[in-house]
């Protein structure tokens, strides 16, 4: 079922001044601040170690800051410790770079197991069972077109089945922010595209806030331009007046630092010699 | 700290019972069999190296006694902790170890659960319930080696003198200490296990390592612990 779209729009994530300090002197993250508001979507650009990782850890508390603060869903959560973050993750979906799947569980226990596990799915002492949350699990792995590999282990798929069984077990619990760490990464162009069109399509029909960490501009100039057509069940253009391309905005990160943070148009504008690289004009780009 | 917040864990939502469950029956029923032939053939063993030393003191109908007092007090849990360390301490370190280097136990704090409440706290649960009771089990599997050793194949003794004396040598204070050592031993077995298991790192590499080092510093503590928990006995 999709969410219906809040009323009034909310911050979702704020970072302030974060800054991540792992060695003496040598800062992964420096004094980074942004803000994503409910409804955006955000594309995390930059070189490999350039800070994109951590700054999602951070955003799901599996790293602490050094110094500055965090904020998810409105409330500061730098200071929360480990069981005070389990409850805030419940409401973030997440996608690791190669799936982060549990190996030794099957495909349907994959994408149960926050349903079965969570501790917000145990209010009032009744636990949900296998069976319970299967029409749960079945529509998660419809969703991403893999509704028949329910009995299937995760060495079984291919690396982009495995990214959208990773996508059904975020999106199953039907998060408010989803995470995703360079989903495309590795994957042939066309299964690049199958996985960016299911972003959108989770995007739009659950009005879930999206980050991603990528290295393909490809991605974003999807994510950015494109919105999901359910009757027509495909992507179609934005239209160029459309208020929605105003809500997929660019970040760009070199050396811990956030370097850019705009549109496409602006980025597309941008003379600085890094973050063109990350820019350049669409209609070169694009397969 | 690991052994604060497992413990800890016990008593807090959500419980994972189907996991208890599943560790129990690994680290107990999976166990089974090994220990019943190390318990039996412990038994044996310790009947046949007695038989020899108290036939020079005309005393082979001590055998049962010596069996009894020697099973219980140390040879039954020290070679069962032993057991369990090399089959389930390993066991549990690399599959921890393997999760945590191809980054599952970050899923699982990502997916909003403990990875120590959902895989340390039915570990060391299991474990702290099924050892005692294979100790158990090995004592008296082993007394019936001892028996068979004693009663039909040397005929040292007569079987109701066996076991008679068998049972009249046991104390509280030998079924005390031959209690209190498995539990401790479990709970050794347990958190080394899950600790290098959740400290792996540097690939599958450092898996083989955290399985070895686990298996070594949990066997050290057990006669560590051995060592200490006798010396109190002694002096009660």
């Amino acid at each position: 079922m999709p969410r219906q779209e809040p009323k009034e729009r909310r911050c979702i994530l704020k970072f302030e001044e974060v800054s991540v300090i792992f060695e003496e002197g040598h800062a992964i993250l420096d004094r980074v601040s942004f803000e994503i508001w409910s409804g955006e979507t955000r594309i995390l650009l930059g070189a490999a170690g350039s800070g994109k990782t951590v700054m999602m850890k951070i955003a799901l508390g599996l790293l602490r800051p050094t110094h500055g603060k965090v904020y998810v869903f409105g409330e500061d959560v730098t200071g929360f410790d480990e069981r005070k973050w389990f409850d805030v993750r419940s409401y973030i979906g997440v996608l690791f770079q190669e799936g982060g799947l549990f190996d030794s569980l099957t495909v349907e226990e994959n994408v149960a197991y926050p349903l079965l596990n969570q501790a917000r799915f145990m209010a009032g002492g009744k636990k949900p069972t296998a069976e319970s949350v299967r029409p749960d699990v079945q529509e998660a792995l419809n969703f991403v077109e893999l509704g028949k590999t329910m009995s299937k282990f995760p060495s079984e798929l291919s690396g982009g089945m495995r990214r959208r069984v990773g996508i059904a077990r975020g999106s199953v619990t039907d998060p408010e922010l989803f995470l995703y760490d360079s989903p495309t990464a590795g994957l042939d162009p066309i299964t690049a595209n199958t996985i960016i069109t299911l972003l959108i399509k989770d995007r739009e029909l659950r009005n879930t806030t999206t980050v991603i960490i990528t290295h393909r501009f490809q991605d974003g100039h999807l994510l950015a331009n494109f919105r999901y057509n359910p009757e027509k069940e495909k992507l179609e253009k934005l239209p160029s007046a459309s208020p929605f391309l105003e809500r997929t905005k660019f970040m760009v990160m070199q050396n811990g630092r956030l370097v850019f943070e705009g549109t496409e148009a602006e980025l597309a504008i941008s003379r600085d010699p890094y973050i063109s690289k990350f820019s350049m004009h669409p209609a070169t780009k694009v397969s | 700290m690991l052994a604060g917040r497992a413990t800890a864990n016990i008593v807090r939502r959500p419980f994972y019972g189907q996991d208890l469950i599943l560790q129990m029956d690994a680290i107990g029923v999976g166990s089974l069999p090994i220990t019943v032939l190390i318990g039996f053939f412990s038994g044996v063993i310790m009947a046949l190296q007695m038989s020899r030393a108290l036939s020079q003191y005309g005393a082979t109908g001590q055998v049962g006694q010596i069996t009894a007092i020697t099973l219980v007090r140390e040879m039954g849990p020290v070679l069962t902790a032993l057991l369990i360390a090399g089959r389930n301490a390993s066991g549990i370190a690399s599959e921890l170890g393997s999760m945590k280097v191809s980054e599952q136990i970050d899923a699982m704090r990502a997916l909003g659960t403990d990875p120590v409440k959902k895989l340390v706290t039915p570990r060391l649960l299991a474990m702290c319930v099924t050892l005692p009771l294979l100790t158990i089990i090995a004592d008296f599997v082993g007394l019936i080696g001892g028996y068979m050793v004693a009663v039909p194949l040397l005929r040292l003794t007569t079987g109701a003198q066996y076991w008679n004396n068998a049972w009249r040598s046991l104390e509280y204070n030998d079924i005390a200490q031959g209690l209190l050592k498995p539990f401790l031993f479990a709970v050794i077995i347990a958190l080394v296990g899950c600790l290098y298991g959740m400290r792996t790192s540097g690939g599958t590499q450092g898996v083989g390592k955290a399985t070895t080092q686990a298996v070594v510093v949990a066997s050290v503590w057990i006669f560590i612990v051995t060592a200490v928990i006798t010396r109190i006995f002694v002096n009660l």
